[in-house]
């Protein structure tokens, strides 16, 4: 028999589909509850997986090659910046506190997000959304090693980076991000999908990586723009599976709708408090800024959200519950949260000021609402008293935190910027705290869950610690002295000046 | 001539990270290491999967295993994502050069037909055990503990998937879709693939990371590529005119070769940790092993009939031998 076939060219999707989903099949010798036991408990209907549509079609030979490419340029550049010390290049050694937090709180989530994306690349029945997250799964692990790797060079010069992995499981402003990653893996692959995939890769991530890495680029941190330009295309494939998944979710039976909506509105109000950090490093950390965190909401958040949210109004999806709440709340978060930052530097592994007038009148401008009329006197007080008592403003009183999103209790009552806002649930006749209507409701929808939070303030003060100051720093890794603390009185802008001086004259 | 250009030299405070410090004392880190090591969330997880309260996040009790340190099983390849990029890409560079080199010199149609009907009887149906394959590593990075056991597990799983795509092309190439069809029957209907195809759909089934581990990646890929890509294609085909399909299995041959030495190593430690250990691999290996045997004999069994059954069980022998070196006794 003639074998020599006419290779009919097949159009580029048909070829995608006959390299994924085509390999797939219905499993015969075991059901498929024994192969996908996580599909069904959390009431999602799904009827043809075959209804997925591929975001990117991108097959292994491909990946392998495109990814390479990026990975060659990005070590040769971190390489280059390592050897020539790049690091005396950025404005000074404030703008490492926002790094200094992104590889606390935020790398450890990429790794995370790898994880999760591997349990739901396998749990999912569709050989296609399988590969998807997959590809994803593996770009994670990719995101979480550039950035410790372009980070490490940093370690060996500046303090506060060296416990990132401590700190990742033991300091207290961690578990916010810490906390917001878990309960994302410990929820179904569905729910996992919405908050991860599409609330956090779709919707906010552009108000962490574009102000973070705009930030990296307009303070001279050629390392932490590699790995951002870097990860810009991974990014794109991460944000159209994200908004694949939620629409194929929603096309597939109407009764999914009342379930998504629920996720949406819970993931966006625990992402919005993971970013009240990004709000603090844009509006105060960086040396030079690139736009205040009010004007990225803007542009990111109302403008992308909105336009976002008007296109998924066809399957009947409104904006989240605390859309309102939020953009009210933009104009205080940041300053809140890091008047509270600065009470409490003795216990953070990154340094923080009192604001240069420079500086605050920047933030004036930027707020002109607020900022003057709540802020500015707070910090105008902290000074006075500083200047009087010739010591840092500390609060060792610790900060009780919230159950839901572990940030401390200190954003103020819708409408009224002068009252801490406060709310509680009694559960099985214990009472939990939270810092809003948004972290109360997630919790009254899972008490179950949301009690079993490790909350570090606890901690601290029970056994072995039992309030012991000293014994919780080196417990978590941190430096007294060296990590925390003022930045006018640190080491590292010591040296660091110390270093460029070097490098830029003949002394 | 060397040139010594000069740069401000600066003493470095540190050499790396307090928990890299902790494990391989002060001194400076390799990149696989730092990428490696301590970056799996280990203390205060926050809250108990709703998927299984009875877990942990990440969970070393979900295995029989038992180590004391999981980052023990470390991976001597060393690969972190971009080695492990670079790598593949280089290996995807000659696999695009072979095929273009059989497209181009019509090479397949030079192929005698047995040798064709053979080749597409024998690799278009795998790629479905590949996408098995791929699953089961994807299951064993997203449950198992501890990155440098974990990682590997995500890269072998895109390889599986690399490998089932290498395969849909080669089937594309010698047959059209109709090939792929006809495998993908046989794979579902035929009799000589059903128990191979149950054995793959029972390691679905398995939810402990390191018995999967040795159910896919050391049992039955530690008979069928050997069997298939050595055996039959590299020596039984090309030996007969079919070369140009050993060149478009290339990268199966040589990614064997170079994963079994991580399988080994992991094996070797795993085992060395403690004699239960030792036990419970040798348990699975041996119970999962005969099953693998008596999987891949009907396939291999197309090819050489009533032969089979000695090529089978010289595998089995020569696999034995390869698991001996390990220290788990067979």
């Amino acid at each position: 028999m003639d074998m020599k076939t006419a290779n009919k060219k097949l159009s580029l999707k048909d070829k995608y589909k006959l390299f994924t989903r085509d390999l797939g099949w219905e499993p015969t010798y075991r059901t498929k509850e024994e192969v996908f036991p996580y599909v069904q408990y959390e009431g999602i209907k799904i009827h043809d997986w075959d209804k997925w549509e591929d975001p990117f079609r991108l097959t292994m030979d491909s990946y392998w090659k495109y990814q390479a490419e990026k990975e060659r340029k990005f070590y040769a550049i971190i390489d280059a910046h390592a050897q020539n010390n790049g690091h005396l290049h950025i404005t000074d050694a404030r703008y490492l506190s926002a790094l200094k937090v992104f590889l606390q709180a935020i790398s450890p989530g990429e790794y995370a997000a790898h994880k999760g994306f591997a349990r739901v690349g396998r749990e999912f029945p569709g050989v296609g959304t399988q590969v998807a997250c997959q590809m994803q799964a593996i770009d994670e692990i990719r995101h979480a090693q550039t950035q410790i790797h372009a980070l490490s060079n940093y370690n060996k010069f500046y303090n506060g980076f060296h416990g990132f992995a401590e700190h990742r499981d033991r300091i207290w402003y961690t578990s916010v991000a810490r906390s917001f990653f878990d309960d994302a893996m410990a929820a179904g692959p569905f729910e996992f999908m919405i908050a991860i995939g599409f609330s956090f890769e779709y919707v906010l991530t552009n108000l962490l990586f574009v102000p973070f890495m705009s930030g990296a680029a307009y303070n001279g941190d050629m390392a932490t723009v590699t790995f951002g330009f870097s990860a810009q295309s991974d990014e794109a494939r991460h944000m159209t599976l994200g908004l694949e998944c939620i629409k194929f979710m929603l096309e597939q039976d109407p009764d999914n709708l009342p379930i998504v909506q629920a996720w949406i509105d819970k993931w966006f109000w625990r992402g919005i408090r993971v970013l009240s950090l990004v709000s603090t490093m844009m509006d105060y950390m960086l040396p030079k800024r690139v736009m205040s965190w009010r004007e990225a909401w803007n542009i990111y958040g109302i403008e992308n959200g909105s336009a976002l949210f008007k296109d998924l109004a066809r399957y009947g999806i409104r904006a989240p519950k605390g859309w309102d709440h939020a953009e009210e709340a933009i104009d205080h978060m940041s300053h809140q949260l890091m008047l509270g930052l600065y009470q409490w530097k003795f216990g953070t592994s990154f340094h923080v000021w009192i604001p240069s007038d420079e500086d605050m009148d920047w933030l004036s401008k930027k707020y002109p609402t607020t900022f003057d009329k709540y802020y500015r006197p707070r910090w105008e007080h902290i000074k006075k008293h500083e200047a009087a008592t010739g010591a840092p403003f500390n609060n060792f009183g610790l900060p009780k935190l919230c159950q839901c999103c572990q940030l401390p209790t200190l954003f103020t009552e819708p409408g009224d910027p002068t009252l801490i806002c406060h709310r509680e649930s009694v559960y099985q006749g214990e009472r939990y705290h939270f810092c809003s209507d948004g972290c109360k409701d997630i919790f009254d929808n899972e008490p179950e869950k949301y009690i079993q939070a490790w909350l570090p303030m606890p901690g601290l003060m029970q056994d072995p610690l039992n309030g012991d100051l000293a014994g919780w720093m080196d417990w978590v890794f941190l430096k007294n002295g060296e990590d925390n603390g003022d930045y006018a009185t640190s080491q590292d802008k010591h040296n660091f000046e110390l270093w460029r001086s070097m490098a830029s004259s003949n002394q | 001539m060397q040139i010594d250009l000069r740069t401000v030299s600066i003493q470095p405070l540190r050499n790396t990270f307090d928990h890299l410090v902790r494990r391989f004392g002060d001194k400076p880190a390799s990149r696989y290491q730092e990428g490696s090591y301590d970056i799996q969330a280990a203390e205060n997880l926050h809250y108990r999967p709703t998927w299984d309260p009875e877990q942990e996040l990440y969970d070393t009790s979900i295995t029989k295993i038992v180590m004391q340190d999981w980052y023990a099983l470390k991976d001597p390849r060393q690969f972190y994502y971009s080695t492990y990029t670079l790598a593949r890409a280089r290996q995807q560079d000659s696999m695009e050069a072979n095929f273009s080199f059989v497209e181009s010199r019509g090479l397949t149609d030079l192929l005698p037909a047995d040798l064709r009907q053979i080749a597409l009887d024998l690799l278009v149906p795998l790629r479905h055990a590949a996408w098995g394959a791929n699953q089961n590593n994807t299951f064993i990075c997203g449950y198992g503990y501890g990155t440098t056991f974990t990682q590997p597990c995500i890269y072998h799983a895109m390889d599986n998937l690399g490998i089932a795509q290498y395969l849909s092309r080669l089937g594309l190439l010698l047959g059209g879709t109709e090939a792929l069809d006809a495998g993908k029957a046989a794979w579902l209907d035929g009799e000589a693939w059903q128990p191979l195809r149950r054995y793959v759909e029972d390691c679905l089934a398995l939810r402990d990371p390191f018995e999967l581990f040795v159910a896919q990646n050391v049992a039955l890929d530690g008979l069928l590529y050997p069997l298939v890509y050595e055996r039959i294609v590299d020596e039984h085909l090309a030996g007969r005119g079919g070369s140009s399909v050993a060149m478009l299995t290339q990268f199966m041959t040589d990614w064997f070769d170079e994963t079994r030495k991580w399988v080994d190593a992991v094996l070797k430690v795993a085992a060395g940790e403690s004699e239960h250990n030792r036990a419970q691999l040798q348990e699975w290996i041996n119970a999962w092993k005969c099953r693998a045997a008596s999987a891949v004999l009907p396939v291999v069994e197309q090819v050489f009939g009533a032969e089979a059954d000695d090529l089978v069980s010289e595998q089995v022998a020569a696999f034995k031998a390869r698991i001996e070196k390990t220290g788990i006794a067979l």
